[in-house]
């Protein structure tokens, strides 16, 4: 099939016009199937998106022809796959603003924020020298996150407290969901060392206020982490612009494969920050009493790297500048409105986060009256239709908004309006069904 | 519309049971609680057993969660009722088997009354623990019930249905 990402482009240039969602769906061999003997409404974006073919292309093609361990041995093979892995890197710097060796690949985004909290604990029990003294956490400190959180971006803060003596404090959300900007005011203060929240809820689907937060933190000297999961996928990203410190994201959510995931992080930090993973391919030299590491951003990949899977998010990342961030951004935009104005209005039925109408990404979490999550799920998959039920890994937004599970549908470029409209009748059904 | 598993995973006699819920408010002054949660969604149920000399007189409980475990933990109080501890800890077992059989035993109603109609759950597997939240909760109750004060009884041991 197709070899290109769908595009629309003059010469080089993106020329405005909204999405050909038609045309993108052909690029999708997944959305093709069908569940329970319907076809397959796919609304669970935010959970995992599909991959395009031109992902899953690059990925085998890959093995097909270089399939070799990078940055390792001296054969044609190996030069081949380490040119690819590196270009991949140039890819996404170029993708999120960054510069390549700000680029480091994770697992994921729970192992890209794993990482760093792990490097800022080796740094807190002497690691890394004296240049290491920023990430240096000690009895006192504190971490601030925000009561939104995704539990990946929750956790590895939790922890790192422990094993520090530091203290993590959050900033609350209103009735909405929206982080308090008058409580950051207070919780964030001389003694933070790190501010570390959600560009995207993945709950609410409401883009945070990053650079008042970003301001905050920057006025005490806090180091910025920024979670892009569910903002990668749906907005222009430019970390640069956005003046945070790091950031992660997930591949498997924005078109790309899974088991590939990106830290990012300024230069000068992560040239300074002790590694956590080592082993193999990390070190300049090693005796057997001790090493030296290399500098960013290989001081954080050890051991054989994931090749297949970042030439695959690269080409990912590829397809959604080829469809043009803003365009997609869009149409997310319209999908997110459609799918909050339109569950709000069905009796019974009651749409979490921002008010319908108001911005949000293509996602929305609803309750429904009197018949619980899990039911909604499974009354809509009978149907062909998939969305998410629970707490979406976010308790304590949920505990805080009074709900223990909600109901979330997500969308993506390949997403229809006829597949929006097909959630809404559905929805509209669930009731009388579970005569509630 | 619905499919055919569908409608065997909800049937009327699981919507009749998911929202009017025997056992449903905790009694007072139980022989023995124990609080169980489902992970992946959250759902809770606290549940006690009321037993007198050996033999359980009744359940009660409270708790939120989906149609299926509503329904099973109100199935659950129906058939336990004048049980020895033992021979509710064999309701419990057959109930397992049955939704761990992925549809091969439908369940014996002599011995699950209701809850054969939870036998579709077995073809879904995510939803195995929503119906198993009571079950779970009152194997563990039992366990806690103090074996002194509550002798297991000797003419039902060794007894299997
Ligand atoms: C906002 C947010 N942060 C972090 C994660 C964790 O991503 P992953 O499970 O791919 O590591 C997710 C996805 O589940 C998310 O939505």
């Amino acid at each position: 099939m197709s070899g290109q990402p769908n595009r629309v482009t003059a010469g080089n240039r993106p020329v405005a016009a909204t999405l050909d969602v038609d045309a993108i769906r052909r690029d999708f061999p997944a959305l093709r199937r069908t569940v329970r003997g319907r076809p397959l409404v796919y609304l669970d974006s935010a959970a995992t998106s599909h991959k395009p073919l031109q992902v899953l292309d690059t990925e085998r093609r890959f093995y097909e022809r270089h399939n070799a361990a990078v940055h390792r041995g001296a054969h044609t093979l190996a030069g081949e796959a380490t040119e690819a892995f590196e270009s991949a890197r140039d890819r996404l710097a170029e993708f999120l603003g960054a510069r390549p060796n700000e680029i480091v690949w994770t697992s994921n985004a729970t192992a890209a924020i794993n990482l760093l909290a792990y490097a800022f604990s080796n740094a807190s029990s002497g690691r890394g020298g004296a240049e290491a003294d920023r990430f240096r956490l000690r009895a006192g400190d504190e971490i601030v996150v925000t009561e939104l959180e995704h539990h990946a971006n929750l956790i590895p803060w939790q922890e790192l407290a422990a094993r520090t003596g530091a203290t993590l404090r959050h900033i609350g959300v209103d009735d909405s969901g929206r982080p308090q900007l008058d409580q950051a005011r207070e919780v964030i203060s001389a003694r933070t060392r790190i501010v570390a929240f959600a560009h995207v809820s993945n709950v609410l689907g409401e883009v945070t206020p990053v650079s008042e937060i970003v301001a905050l933190a920057r006025e005490v000297g806090a180091l910025v982490v920024l979670d892009a999961c569910q903002s990668a996928p749906h907005l222009p990203l430019d970390v640069t612009a956005l003046d945070v410190d790091f950031a992660v994201l997930s591949g498997h959510k924005m078109l790309g494969p899974l088991g590939i995931g990106v830290l990012y992080g300024r230069a000068v930090l992560l040239d300074a920050l002790p590694p956590f993973l080592t082993g193999g391919s990390m070190i300049t030299s090693v005796t057997i009493e001790r090493a030296e590491f290399l500098p960013s951003p290989a001081r954080f990949e050890a051991g054989t790297q994931p090749v297949a899977q970042a030439v695959g998010l690269a080409a990912a990342a590829e397809y959604l500048a080829g469809l043009g961030m803003d365009r997609v951004h869009a149409r997310d935009a319209e999908l997110g409105k459609k799918l909050a104005l339109g569950l709000s209005e069905l009796p019974g039925t009651r749409v979490l986060g921002p008010a319908p109408g108001e911005p949000r990404v293509g996602l929305a979490s609803f309750l429904v009256d009197g018949v619980h999550a899990h039911d909604v799920g499974q009354f809509l998959d009978n149907l062909g239709i998939a969305v998410r039920v629970g707490h979406h890994c976010a308790e304590p937004l949920h505990r805080r908004l009074g709900v223990a599970a909600s109901t979330r549908a997500s969308t993506s470029v390949y997403t229809t309006d006829a597949e929006v409209d097909a959630l809404l009748d559905a929805v509209a059904q669930v009731r009388k069904f579970f005569r509630a | 519309m619905a499919g055919d598993d569908f409608r065997e995973l909800y049937q009327d006699v699981l919507l009749d049971h998911s929202r009017e819920r025997h056992g449903y408010a905790l009694l007072p002054a139980p022989s023995a609680e124990s609080h169980q949660r489902n992970r992946s969604c959250g759902d809770e149920i606290t549940l006690r057993v009321h037993a007198r000399e050996g033999i359980v007189d009744c359940l009660s409980w409270t708790g939120q969660g989906c149609a299926i475990s509503q329904a099973s933990a109100s199935m659950l109080c129906d058939i336990t009722g004048g049980l020895t501890p033992r021979e509710c800890g064999l309701r419990v077992a057959a109930f397992r088997a049955m939704l761990q059989s992925r549809g091969k035993d439908g369940g014996d109603s002599d011995v699950l009354g209701d809850a054969v109609a939870l036998s579709g759950v077995a073809l879904y597997p995510p939803r195995i623990n929503c119906a198993m939240l009571a079950w779970v909760a009152l194997e563990d109750a039992l366990n806690s019930l103090d074996a002194s004060a509550h002798p297991p009884d000797p003419s039902t041991a060794g007894t299997t249905k």
